[in-house]
């Protein structure tokens, strides 16, 4: 056996100096030519388990317990002499970011050429005839003299194939890529990932393939481990996760991924929220009539309309806030019931609600660590280390660091309130989170991290939204189906392709040709349409 | 490359403009203050013929303008004129001077420069280890002390109880290159142990904010050496920071060793404006604020060249 994982334990330390598990009992075997894929969600210890494979913890970081052993060499408490040589050598990284992991003050063929030097695996000349093989290999432009360049003259896409010839360049036993696409967009990270599936096939290299994306591990490896929270939930042939997942947690990582694939299919998938037929008024008003609607587990659907078309009102029925005439609201196969004091509070924790106006969202006088930490005491009856624990897991998901826990709302931005307002939803572990306009009130650049952050939640976590929003654009960039609603009437709805597509429902089309475009006689062009 | 050019071109010029505001700011604060310049050159002893002497050998009666005008344009071809005290030029006067404390700093750089960086870079390799505590504990120590303080301890242990070196650093004109550095070496030691923890702390850090970043833990794990690591991967990263803060304390070597001169009578720069001052010798205060302008104004530039020199997306543009 190449690499052999056992029982691996890895703690790491907090800001606040408490210890954490990282890695909890992780095994794991690979085999020469081998590649094994690592998936799981941030926070699942893959990472640390791919360093591990050459001997190395980060900064904060150290071995618990298990070993490490590369052909029966223990790499776990190894001298730093016996790790020098492995490194780089016999065992060689991928990192994510190659626009970060290479040093802007060398050449890349100096880099490149640097882990042959060290290794003392012979003339520079000759590493430099292999690179530059490997250069036009993974299709690099001009290889002859792609090495003289510096990081920055060359592509993110480009760097990347850079980085897989710093790894190949000794020809080593195995390869640790850790998550080497993600920064790359979708086009450019399937050449890069044909590259280096070709490179390793042709090296015999083996590989340990870590990465959050299950369609990205499916073209390179021949297993995958399922890792959750540090430990190992699955493992098994990649056919047998992709197609048979055992696990719970598995499957919902497959159906997420699988997520439009399966719609456009019209495969029937399991419906979170069901609102059927609903009327509702305010006094004598009646704002909603006849209203229903579907929300599939992990599904995106908006809600589009002008104001007063009745989709806010919507939420509040919806989460009970204001009991419905008649109809119904169903959730994961229970009726709600109508009124929020009839509901209970694990119905009440599986739906949660973010705000539009994250400034009087969050209660100025808490703490963050007090806001978010709420709902997990109320819902999940989390108190002290747990808790404290659980707002910075929440915190780095969301992306902020974990000393925002001691501040105020008054200290953030817009975008960090929202971001707030998320935690504090996500943190009772809800299947459908409502967002009711919330990126209105932010700047352009913010409301679009904002709903990448949504986005990339949705994709880790299976979560559902309905999306409440009068922004044609917002639901073209989240949205799986559209709900457009007039004058407290749904008009239209579908998969987003068909309604967001010509032919258009009369009322749609208007909505859509109303969007102002980015050029000058866009408006000119609509008037002259309407004369 | 003409990026790069043209970026260097823009610092120098900069740096013009700043000497010459310099100049303008030096002018005012020495000849257009209220009062009358003549009576205060005269001080108590104004007489008013002799007031009228001073008047007119200074041009007093010319508007500003005028006067600014014709000391600048001396300043340019390096004739600032005569001083009040002696009449003699105020090149021959000042040059001397100006080369005895060019001769100080440089020895104290010379020493100071290598062993703060040297320091600083061995404090983060072998970080939070002993050697990094005591190095830090005892720089520390020297940098809060004041220099004179530090000035007359050196002269109580090696000038009186040592007897090793003078405590007073005359420099006869005849003496040899080591008999004035014989003459020197406790000034310098003195500038040394001003400036070395400053230089040394911020390479440390330097040296340690680049430690964090990706390429270093890619470093790591191609199976580099942590000496390699820092010298090969970190040091020309960190080369901008470390620049400025030595350049910062070579114009300190040049413009702020006042009190070291006077605790050793040493007949350098600082000793020489202080003189002027309490002299009320207006040129010659001129002079020297030019000069120590122009050096400080000088370095600056100088480092802020080494910056864009030192980076490589300036040095190799796409």
């Amino acid at each position: 056996m190449l690499l052999q994982i056992e029982n691996l334990r890895i703690d790491g330390t907090d800001v606040d100096g408490n210890s954490v598990e990282i890695v909890k009992n992780v095994s794991l075997e690979v085999d020469r030519g081998q590649v094994l894929g690592l998936i799981g969600e941030s926070g699942a210890g893959k990472s640390t388990i791919g360093l591990a494979a050459l001997g190395y913890v980060r900064p904060g970081c150290h071995f618990a317990g298990g070993s490490v052993r590369l052909d029966g060499q223990e790499l776990v408490g190894a001298p730093v002499g016996q790790l020098l040589d492995i490194r780089g050598r016999r065992v060689a990284y991928v990192a994510q970011s190659a626009a970060a992991a290479f040093n802007p003050a060398h050449r890349l063929l100096d880099q490149i050429c640097e882990v042959h030097r060290r290794h003392g695996l012979g003339p520079r000349a000759a590493a430099e005839r292999f690179a530059v093989e490997l250069f036009g290999k993974l299709g690099l432009p001009d290889p002859e003299r792609f090495g003289q360049r510096y990081p920055h003259q060359v592509s993110g896409g480009q760097l990347q194939r850079a980085m897989t010839v710093m790894a190949l360049i000794t020809k080593p036993d195995l390869v640790v890529f850790d998550e080497p696409t993600t920064a790359l967009d979708v086009t450019t990270q399937i050449e890069v990932l044909a590259a280096m599936r070709r490179a390793i096939r042709e090296q015999g290299a083996a590989a340990l393939y870590v990465t959050h994306d299950l369609a990205v591990v499916a073209q390179m490896a021949d297993r995958i481990l399922v890792l959750r929270h540090g430990a190992a939930v699955e493992l098994g042939e990649t056919r047998q996760i992709l197609e048979q997942p055992r696990e719970d947690y598995t499957k919902a990582l497959v159906s997420v991924r699988r997520g439009e694939h399966e719609r456009h299919g019209g495969h029937e998938r399991s419906v979170v929220l069901a609102v059927d037929r609903v009327d509702a008024a305010y006094g004598a008003q009646q704002v909603l009539f006849d209203v229903s609607l579907r929300v599939e587990r992990a599904a995106t659907v908006a809600v589009v309309g002008e104001s007063g078309s009745g989709k806010s009102t919507l939420a509040r029925v919806i989460t009970g806030l204001l009991p419905p005439r008649s109809g119904q609201v169903r959730f994961g196969g229970e009726v709600l019931s109508n009124d929020l004091a009839g509901r209970s509070k694990e119905q009440r924790r599986r739906l949660q609600l973010i705000y539009q106006m994250p400034d009087v969202a969050v209660n100025p006088r808490q703490t963050v660590q007090e806001i978010i930490g709420r709902p997990l005491t109320f819902y999940l009856g989390m108190r002290g280390d747990a808790l404290r624990r659980r707002v910075k897991d929440l915190l780095a998901r969301i992306e902020l660091p974990a000393h925002f826990a001691d501040r105020f709302p008054g200290e953030l931005s817009g975008g960090q309130k929202q971001r707030i307002s998320i935690a504090r939803a996500l943190a009772a572990e809800p299947e459908l989170i409502i967002c009711d306009e919330v990126t209105s009130a932010l700047d352009p650049l913010v409301a679009d991290e904002i709903l990448n952050l949504l986005l990339r939640l949705q994709e880790e976590s299976g979560l559902s939204y309905l999306f409440i929003t009068h922004d044609l654009a917002t639901v073209r960039a989240i949205a799986h189906e559209v709900v457009v609603m007039q004058r407290g009437r749904v008009v239209d709805s579908g998969a987003k392709d068909e309604v967001m597509a010509p032919p258009f429902h009369d009322y749609t089309g208007k909505l859509i040709r109303s969007v102002p475009e980015m050029r000058t006689d866009w408006l000119d062009e609509v008037l002259a349409g309407r004369a | 490359m003409p990026d790069l050019v043209r970026l260097i071109g823009k610092r120098l010029l900069f740096g013009l403009l700043t000497l010459f505001a310099v100049s303008v700011l030096v002018f005012i604060g020495t000849e257009l203050l209220p009062g009358d310049l003549a009576e205060v050159i005269l001080g108590q002893t104004a007489t008013p013929e002799a007031v009228a002497a001073i008047r007119a050998k200074l041009n007093l009666g010319d508007p500003a303008v005028l006067r600014y005008w014709r000391w600048f344009s001396g300043v340019l071809v390096g004739d600032f004129g005569n001083s009040l005290a002696s009449g003699r030029p105020i090149t021959t006067v000042l040059l001397p001077r100006l080369q005895a404390t060019l001769f100080l700093a440089a020895t104290a750089a010379v020493i100071a420069v290598p062993l703060a960086i040297a320091l600083g870079l061995l404090s983060a390799l072998w970080r939070d280890r002993t050697f990094d505590k005591t190095t830090s504990a005892a720089t520390l120590a020297a940098i809060s002390m004041p220099e004179f303080f530090i000035g007359y301890l050196l002269v109580y242990v090696f000038a009186v109880q040592l007897g090793w070196f003078p405590a007073i650093s005359r420099i006869s004109p005849s003496a040899n290159f080591g008999q004035k550095l014989w003459a020197i070496a406790l000034p310098a030691l003195t500038l040394t142990l001003v400036t070395t923890g400053h230089m040394m702390r911020m390479t440390r850090a330097a040296v340690v904010q680049v430690l964090s970043a990706p390429y270093i833990e890619m470093a790591e794990l191609k199976g580099t050496p942590r000496r390699a690591i820092i010298f090969r991967h970190a040091l020309p990263n960190a080369i901008g920071p470390i620049a400025n803060v030595v350049v910062l304390n070579l114009a300190f070597l040049v413009v702020g060793v006042i009190l070291v001169e006077v605790v050793f009578v040493y007949p350098g720069m600082g000793q020489l404006m202080v003189d002027a001052v309490s002299k009320r010798d207006i040129p010659l205060i001129q002079a020297c604020a030019i000069v120590f302008a122009i050096t400080y104004v000088g370095l600056n530039m100088l480092a802020d060249i080494v910056s864009i020199l030192a980076n490589p997306r300036l040095r190799h543009p796409r």
